[in-house]
């Protein structure tokens, strides 16, 4: 029986095992998957994004027991970086969302970079899939704590909530470009510190002066005291807000669309050099292409165009 | 086939506070390529073993320093038998006398370090007897 019958069986760990298939890249996960897709597509994919430290996982742990308490499934997928120099990492989110380990109704999946830049692992859109296809409503995806250009995750979440703190001063300027673009929802958290209301303040002018057009979602500034479940009830209501928004704007149409297109293109990318490098490379053509180039006998340029109508019978038609 | 990375949950189940003991350990599997599972402190052995299945680890490592290494431990490996997870090694350490050992190895821990142990030697005990699962 294939991993994806027993997850659609109910079974936990067939879920656990190929979620690592997929960040361990095994081929087989691919057949898993294919089995599972018409199952996708139901989950509701919230992402948290901010700096570290800034609360993230405190928050998605009200989160996760607030969408608890309305009786929904709540997987969550959280993401820690990988060590660039020894590969191994300490994936230590789970901490302030243990007391969830035990409920049936939520799945929680650690995950690390792998050297991925961007805010996700490679493995997460395929993880939030399996989720989605165990009949997980609502997914959480919370990113490694980012800095100014990790927006993989608006590609990925339906809403997405950029998480800051009071206290980074001067820094809010910077974080501004990459990261203040993507927020559906802004929250201060740590709303108890000073300054909170002067960053507040801050984040709302900045959003003030972006260009909108009537029927516009216009992103809001929330406080919140995540440690204390403060704030939470509101936040909770104004990610509803942009869902129903999401769903009557055509907005949430377009979305399945531009991901339908990312997600065939990115796989045949992927294919497609795999099959012709993995050709060259077995063959020796790849060591005679680089000896080459390397003594200017032959260009990169023409060196493709060979190999690519060698392996797929026709030259390249670049539109 | 591509090559696995270990995954190994480090925890705290009961109620000591003294997670240092856990933190270096944890630091030296991230050193050593393992990606560890932090769970932290005043982990219930319910929490422990749900975590352990849906994180997909091939070990769990339980620190106690409180002296109910006796109940928590053979709790632990009791709830993964249960969930049919009891391929899953789980491995103690921590303040935790001699004679109590050979209960706990009987239990179905498969090593207890006592302090000490320096982390090469955890690491290198690692190595040798857990293997990602296939």
């Amino acid at each position: 029986m294939s991993l994806a019958s027993r997850i659609l069986d109910g079974e936990l760990r067939a879920a656990a095992r190929l979620m690592r298939n997929l960040d361990d890249g095994f081929r087989s996960a691919v057949d898993d998957m294919k089995e599972l897709y018409s199952h996708t597509g139901r989950a509701f994919i919230l992402g948290i994004t901010g700096p570290p430290g800034a609360g993230k996982s405190t928050l998605v742990d009200q989160l996760t027991a607030a969408y608890r308490e309305q009786g929904k499934r709540v997987g969550v997928v959280a993401i820690d970086p990988t060590s660039p120099f020894t590969g191994g990492a300490i994936l230590g989110d789970r901490i302030r969302m243990n007391r969830h380990a035990d409920d049936p109704g939520v799945f929680i999946r650690s995950l690390a970079t792998r050297g991925h830049m961007g805010g996700l692992s490679r493995s997460t859109a395929d993880v939030v899939n399996v989720m989605d296809a165990m009949g997980m409503e609502v997914v959480i995806i919370e990113t490694v704590g980012v800095g100014q250009d990790e927006i993989d995750i608006v590609r990925l979440a339906h809403t997405t909530v950029v998480v800051s703190v009071p206290g980074l001063g001067d820094d809010i300027q910077a974080i501004k470009a990459g990261v203040l673009e993507i927020g559906d929802v802004f929250v201060v958290n740590k709303a108890d510190r000073d300054g909170a209301d002067r960053t507040a303040r801050e984040l709302a002018a900045m959003l003030e002066m972006k260009k909108t057009v009537p029927g516009d979602w216009l992103p809001k500034v929330m406080m919140t005291e995540a440690s204390r479940n403060r704030g939470i009830a509101e936040l909770v209501d104004e990610i509803a807000l942009h869902r129903s928004w999401l769903a009557d704007s055509g907005t949430l149409e377009r979305i399945r669309q531009e991901r339908s297109v990312r997600h065939f293109e990115e796989l045949l990318r992927e294919r497609l050099f795999a099959e012709v490098f993995g050709h060259i490379r077995v063959n020796g053509r790849y060591r005679e292409i680089v000896e080459a180039m390397a003594s200017r006998r032959t260009d990169p340029y023409s060196a493709v165009d060979a190999v690519i109508s060698e392996r797929l019978g026709t030259p390249c038609q670049e539109s | 086939m591509t090559e696995r990375t270990l995954r190994i949950l480090v925890g705290k189940p009961g109620l000591d506070g003294h997670d240092r003991g856990a933190k270096v350990v944890a630091r030296a599997f991230r050193d050593a390529g393992f990606e560890v599972i932090y769970t932290g402190l005043h982990q219930t052995p319910e929490q422990i073993a749900s975590s352990a299945i849906q994180e997909d680890v091939d070990a769990v490592g339980l620190s106690i320093l409180s002296g109910a290494h006796n109940s928590l431990l053979p709790r632990v490996c009791q709830l993964l038998k249960e969930k049919g997870a009891d391929d899953i090694i789980v491995f103690g350490g921590g303040v935790i006398p001699e004679d109590d050992i050979p209960g706990l190895k009987g239990a179905g821990v498969s090593e207890v370090f006592t302090p000490g142990t320096s982390t090469e030697d955890i690491v290198k005990w690692v190595r040798e007897n857990v293997a990602p699962r296939a």
